[in-house]
């Protein structure tokens, strides 16, 4: 065995002056980057991830995680990121993976449009002294309603309204499943999500019974796997999400590695421990639009008629799809972008498949409009929300409420390392190893991730206030209120916003 | 006996009155004049049998948990999808995709199946689901098979035909599948070994095979006389390689 030519991308590098020998850094990276040399640390460097564990838990910050300058020589066209992939693929014959969402530097349209705001002609709405909606109703919205005489001498609703799932602030978080995510990370998600009136989404790996409490506040999702999946389970939550596609590996399955698979996992899924576990790329039951109405509806009829939500991957025909399945009778549309999170997908997909939200939020805003059946199903926004600016322009793009995923695990330590797929996430959060998985207080840091939502409450109200809205709800496809700046015209004709200065 | 009569009910109907039928502590029901309706039985939790004269449509039994259903004839596509518990007796043909996702539970079928049977089964300690086809199955029998039994005896097939279609267990990672007579490695999944059965796989099969038999009245003895082939996983993680950490 010689060498690996792919070299590190970092180099952990420790103060030996400073360093004090408490063997911190040891005991907290999850990758084996540190072992005791009887009088010194030692460092294996190759195995270094930048997750900045050792960093944060040093009491003396002796540690520092640099950039590895000995990387191939600079070529803005070979970058150090082809090579590696080549050097890796030689040595393994295998697909590199990745974790997160992309990170190449694709154009990001969230940064070229801005909101408007009131002067001086229309006024501005403080919402520190004014009430300011951000209540927000998910799932079919009629198209006309009819009253009766209540007999009291006022009015009443003829017939039952669609079923609603009722959220606090347009913002809920993206479905993660126990497997790929530890279950101290998906208690987070669940109190998080309680205590904000919100909802998560357990992904496709079943509902724990330590989840079953926040079941008000969950989202259960059927997917090609079928993990976890019986009556029970269907009717536990608000909601079911049949999950066609993610943002992230748009066409294909899911693939939790054998290293993520212990007993715990296994049992959850109903599969041998330490095999990985395949979700297929397609449901084999779902060929066609019609198929998928067929299970939309199995649903339906196993669970009493709950909201049913179709999450798919953002491709190019995303407008027509989405129309087939607001048709087919889903009551949430739930669009991913090619940004969105993954715990795992071979690199190459997660780079080059898919369109950006930004671009699939108007496209389906547009055709359901035009088609006449925006009201049929609630759309969410999904794939790389960073922050309530994003979720704003989202919702005013065309979007009823976002989803976060990254954000909410940024709260819990993540730092965005995109190495989930190894289970060996010191954060405990990505890992389902007992001694990395207890490091997450659940109590703690939905704390976090509640002070996350508020502040962005707080965000989105002011920005709300600034455009002289009091309600969420009179921003949802209001194009008008954005403009493009360094936007070419087409761009701009697709996202339906005028260029700023106009 | 509870008798519900199907013609011309829109399957939203016919359903309800079967829950409400349930609801109301009836243990054995009778659906007449059944023609189409999709997804009868499906959620269904109670322990009641229910049988069907006509034919059921698509997606029956879908994540099913308690009944038992008898059906009087042939029934279609995506029949006991994601089934937890209970048992489903067909006599006659089913269609494709059958047991997708099974979780627990027995599905009985006296004929032919389609393509894609058994596909992803699960199993977990006593939750072992089981299907049974007695006539032959198209491609994909058992792909991505993760646990359960799969069993197809080919009752009716001439000398040398062969039962099950191409691609036979392709990415199975758990279960047993048992088939009646010989098959080739070539229509199989590279994931996949064939081998003999032996003492504990024969008493498997004579537990499965003694219900199964009961249901449709035929002999046990002719059904074990031929010999089984076992395919089951040589390798817990057949992608491992697949990828470059």
């Amino acid at each position: 065995m010689f060498k690996s030519l792919a070299p590190p991308d970092y180099l952990a590098t420790i103060d030996t002056d400073k360093c004090i020998r408490c063997k911190r850094c040891i005991r907290n990276c999850g990758w084996d980057v540190y072992s005791w040399g009887g009088d010194r640390v030692q460092i294996n460097t190759s195995k270094c991830v930048k997750c900045l564990r050792c960093y944060h838990y040093c009491p003396v910050e002796a540690i520092e995680i640099l950039n590895n300058r000995t990387k191939f020589k600079d070529n803005a066209y070979w970058s150090f990121h082809q090579i590696r992939n080549i050097k890796k693929q030689a040595e393994t014959g295998g697909m590199p993976l990745s974790g997160m969402g992309s990170d190449l530097p694709y154009p990001i349209l969230f940064d070229h449009l801005l909101l408007d705001a009131c002067q001086v002609t229309n006024p501005s709405i403080d919402p520190l002294r004014e009430p300011m909606e951000l209540r927000t109703y998910l799932g079919k919205k009629p198209s006309s309603l009819n009253f009766v005489k209540d007999g009291k001498g006022g009015m009443k609703l003829k017939g039952p309204l669609p079923p609603q799932i009722k959220i606090d602030l347009p913002v809920i978080f993206s479905p993660m499943s126990f497997g790929s995510i530890s279950l101290n990370a998906q208690k987070v998600l669940a109190m998080a999500a309680t205590n904000a009136g919100t909802v998560m989404n357990t992904g496709e790996g079943g509902l724990h019974e330590d989840i079953y409490p926040y079941r008000k506040n969950v989202i259960v999702q059927v997917a090609s796997g079928r993990f976890g999946v019986n009556a029970d389970y269907l009717n536990a939550g608000v909601a079911v999400e049949i999950k066609i596609g993610q943002g992230a590996k748009p066409g294909i399955g899911g693939y939790l590695p054998g290293e993520k698979i212990p007993k715990q996992v296994a049992d959850a899924r109903m599969i041998p421990i330490g095999t990985d576990a395949l979700s297929p790329a397609p449901q084999h039951d779902i060929y066609s639009i019609e198929d998928l109405r067929q299970l939309i509806y199995a649903i339906k009829e196993a669970t009493n008629y709950k909201p049913v939500s179709v999450k798919i991957a953002s491709v190019h025909n995303v407008a027509a799809i989405a129309s087939g399945i607001v048709r087919a009778g889903a009551d949430i549309v739930y669009l991913d972008g090619f940004r969105g999170g993954t715990g795992a997908a071979p690199s190459i997909i997660r780079d080059h498949l898919g369109i950006p939200i930004e671009h699939a939020i108007a496209a389906v805003d547009d055709r359901l409009r035009q088609e006449g059946i925006r009201n049929e199903a609630s759309v969410i926004a999904a794939g790389g929300i960073r922050s309530s600016a994003d979720a704003v322009k989202a919702i005013a793009l065309g979007a009823d409420a976002v989803a976060l995923g990254t954000a909410a695990l940024v709260t819990m330590g993540c730092t965005v390392c995109g190495k989930c797929y190894t289970g060996n996430c010191s954060w405990g959060i990505t890992s389902q190893r007992p001694e990395l998985t207890a490091r997450l207080n659940p109590e703690i840091f939905a704390e976090r991730l509640t002070n996350l939502l508020r502040a962005w409450e707080h965000e989105i109200k002011e920005i709300l206030g600034s455009l002289g809205v009091n309600a969420i709800e009179s921003l949802r496809g209001n194009r008008e209120r954005l403009r493009g700046v360094g936007l070419d015209d087409q761009t701009l004709d697709i996202l339906g916003v005028k260029p700023a200065g106009r | 006996m509870h008798v519900i009569q199907g013609k011309g009910l829109h399957f939203k109907d016919l359903n309800a009155q079967i829950r409400a039928a349930l609801a109301d502590g009836q243990k054995e029901i009778t659906l007449k004049d059944v023609n189409g309706q999709y997804y009868i039985g499906d959620g269904l939790r109670e322990k009641a049998t229910i049988n069907i004269e006509g034919v059921p449509g698509n997606d029956m039994a879908a994540f099913m948990d308690g009944p038992t259903l008898v059906i009087n004839g042939n029934a279609q596509d995506n029949i006991a999808n994601t089934m937890n518990s209970g048992k489903i007796i067909i006599h006659g043909n089913a269609g494709d995709v059958l047991g997708y996702g099974m979780r627990g539970g027995k599905l009985h079928i006296l004929g032919d199946v389609g393509y894609r049977v058994g596909i992803h089964m699960k199993g977990l300690n006593k939750q072992i689901p089981c299907i049974i086809a007695g006539g032959n199955a198209g491609d994909f029998f058992g792909e991505y098979l993760a646990g359960g039994v799969l069993i197809l005896l080919g009752l009716d097939a001439k000398e040398g035909e062969s039962i099950v279609g191409d691609y036979i267990a392709t990415g199975m990672h758990g279960g047993r599948i048992f088939i009646r007579g010989e098959i080739e490695q070539k229509y199989c999944g590279k994931e996949v070994g064939i081998f003999e059965t032996d003492e504990d796989d024969m008493k498997t099969l004579k537990r499965y095979l003694t219900e199964y038999c009961a249901d449709f009245k035929l002999d046990l003895d002719e059904v074990l006389s031929k010999k089984f082939s076992k395919l089951v996983p040589v390798s817990s993680r057949p992608y491992g390689q697949l990828y470059a950490y």
